[in-house]
């Protein structure tokens, strides 16, 4: 699902982020991804999640290479494959839960009437079933990053990737959401989870620690 | 994979939702062009309207003739005559004369001299009305009878300074005549709106009128009128056709209506500046729209959008505010040309070109407007959405 060969980013200025990284994740698995800020981790979910391109060496991910697709296939790549769930969740203010959700599909060719649908069974598989039209400011911060998984797998992705998706919560409702991260990788999504919390990293079967831009 | 062109619009109107009193402020500049510019061709075109209806119905073809100054600086006269000598003239379809008394009228005896309301006895012949394409409001008009007894019929504006309609009684000369008819008004020969018409028999019996016509108006078909005018002098005095003024009423109408169109140039210039700097609104509300949603940006693109998309986006934005404000302009210039032509008892002209124009200057100024942000947008990195968390 993911496989990184020799990746390399160097930044404009010199930063090098990660220097030759080897890494495969077979499809299905649950994956934590640890460091201390700047140990690469950020870089390596830009790379992963094919929101940039490596400096050096190859990215796959599904099956695609990413140095092989221009910007309208990449865009197809992440509306169709991967799932994203940001540490800040990034929810519009002016939409309802549902609609958030929806947008999941936008760009993946669904028509409308097929995105709510789609999108209110998302939001019943996070436990949100009866949270549907309420606005983010409505909600707590557990329920938000639950209705921000809930856009993320709207599309059903072979991949989803977390960053930091506990960081602004308690912890009662970063347990609620690692328990839904860990339900869907029960359900066989790959889920791999960018974090630099051991609590976190120690709930995953599999933990890949970065230091200094390099796998240790 | 493209998008259906309705998600396109709902995600634009979401966008401009997020802010909206800041997209209705930069509509409104928008609006502001519009509006002046569709009220501008709306109003002056109304007016033109109005007049070129006004030629239509009163016709080109009347002359105006009247006396000018000797060659000495002395007043001349027009010879009695002179009406018989146009009536004789080839393609000439009317005459009608009128002569000024230099008595003034009064709504009773009992008015002061010196307060003559700046109304004309004038003596008129019977086929005036005709000849001027005037209608009669209320009353008569004279007749062979009544040209011959004090009997007076007001111009429109004599009429409602001497407060008398059909009926009543007026003063003139010392003596009480009564009212017969009310003129309409005389749009081709206002003088005869401050006017008190009375018969030539009358005048000359009960004023003392030496019977010299003052002006002579003569109708000739459209298509005649010009042969018509170069003659006329030296038919109305063939000794002194130089001492003769002939006019073309209509031809002051013709420049009124072609006047408007200047006068519309200008102010259609101002409406296009007011446009001008509410494009400017709206550029730098799409500018500043894309700094503030960098994260939006990211977000979409981590959900699949390709730069074109975003591109899209923003341009749709950039389009829906302009033509909100060009659709509310539009409504407020017709409101406002509505509003012009009711006032001034006109059919209110909205020319099918200028909503046209005006829809084509909204689209052009949202396009102009949004392209450039919408580009920079679309160049953003989608990291973004993750960089700043």
């Amino acid at each position: 699902m993911i496989e990184l060969i020799g990746a390399e980013k160097t930044y404009p200025g010199g930063v090098r982020a990660l220097r030759g990284v080897d890494l495969r994740v077979a499809a299905g698995e649950l994956v934590a991804i640890v460091g201390p800020s700047g140990s690469g981790k950020s870089t390596m979910l830009h790379l992963i999640g094919t929101l940039d391109r490596p400096s050096a060496g190859t990215v796959r991910i599904a099956g695609h290479d990413v140095a092989g697709l221009d910007d309208a296939g990449l865009a197809e790549l992440r509306a169709r494959h991967i799932g994203f769930v940001f540490q800040s969740f990034h929810l519009s203010e002016h939409l309802s839960a549902l609609g958030n959700v929806a947008d999941g599909l936008l760009y993946a060719g669904v028509r409308r009437g097929e995105r709510t649908r789609r999108a209110a069974e998302a939001l019943r598989r996070v436990g949100l079933g009866h949270r549907l039209d309420h606005r983010p400011g409505q909600l707590s911060g557990g329920e938000k990053q639950r209705v921000a998984v809930a856009r993320a797998i709207v599309g059903e992705p072979a991949l989803l990737l977390a960053d930091e998706p506990t960081g602004n919560l308690d912890s009662a409702a970063g347990a609620e959401v690692l328990a839904i991260l860990r339900r869907l990788h029960g359900d066989g999504t790959t889920v791999a989870v960018i974090t630099h919390d051991n609590e976190v990293a120690a709930a995953a079967p599999r933990r890949i620690r970065l230091r200094d831009g390099r796998i240790v | 994979m493209r998008l259906a062109a309705s998600d396109v619009i709902l995600v634009g109107v979401e966008g401009l939702r997020s802010r909206p009193a800041r997209a209705l402020l930069s509509a409104l500049g928008v609006a502001i062009g519009i509006a002046t510019m569709v009220a501008v061709v709306g109003i002056s075109a109304s007016s033109r309207a109005d007049l070129l209806d006004q030629l239509d119905r009163l016709g080109t073809g009347l002359l105006r003739v009247a006396p000018g100054d000797t060659v000495f600086g002395g007043a001349a006269r027009l010879p009695k005559t002179a009406t018989r000598m146009v009536r004789a003239v080839e393609a000439v379809e009317s005459v009608a004369s009128t002569g000024l008394t230099g008595v003034p009228a009064y709504r009773t005896g009992h008015i002061p001299q010196a307060r003559t309301a700046g109304l004309l006895v004038q003596a008129a012949t019977a086929d005036l009305l005709g000849t001027l394409k005037t209608p009669l409001r209320r009353g008569l008009w004279l007749n062979a009878a009544t040209e011959r007894q004090r009997a007076v019929v007001l111009g429109g504006l004599a009429a409602g300074r001497l407060g008398a309609g059909p009926g009543d009684q007026v003063w003139i000369g010392g003596q009480w005549w009564t009212v017969v008819g009310v003129l309409d008004n005389s749009t081709l020969a206002p003088e005869i709106d401050r006017s008190v018409l009375i018969g030539f028999p009358a005048a000359e019996r009960y004023l003392a009128f030496d019977g010299h016509p003052t002006t002579i108006y003569t109708r000739a078909a459209d298509e005649h009128v010009v042969g018509v005018r170069d003659v006329l002098a030296r038919t109305v005095s063939p000794e002194h056709p130089e001492e003769v003024k002939v006019s073309r009423p209509s031809d002051a109408l013709a420049a009124r209506a072609a006047a408007t169109d200047a006068f519309t140039g200008v102010l259609l210039g101002v409406g296009a500046v007011a446009l001008l700097v509410g494009g400017v609104g709206v550029a730098n509300t799409m500018v500043i729209s894309v700094l503030e949603r960098r994260r939006e940006i990211g977000l979409r693109r981590a959900l699949g959008a390709t730069r074109g998309q975003v591109r899209t986006q923003f341009l749709t934005e950039s389009l829906l505010l302009s033509c909100l404000g060009g659709a509310a302009g539009a409504g407020c210039g017709a409101a406002v040309t509505l509003g012009f032509a009711v006032w001034r008892d006109l059919h209110a002209v909205i020319p099918l070109w200028a909503l046209g124009g005006g829809l084509a200057a909204t689209l052009l100024v949202g396009a102009v407007a949004g392209i450039f942000p919408a580009m920079r947008a679309a160049r953003l990195p989608p990291t973004l959405a993750l960089a700043t968390a």
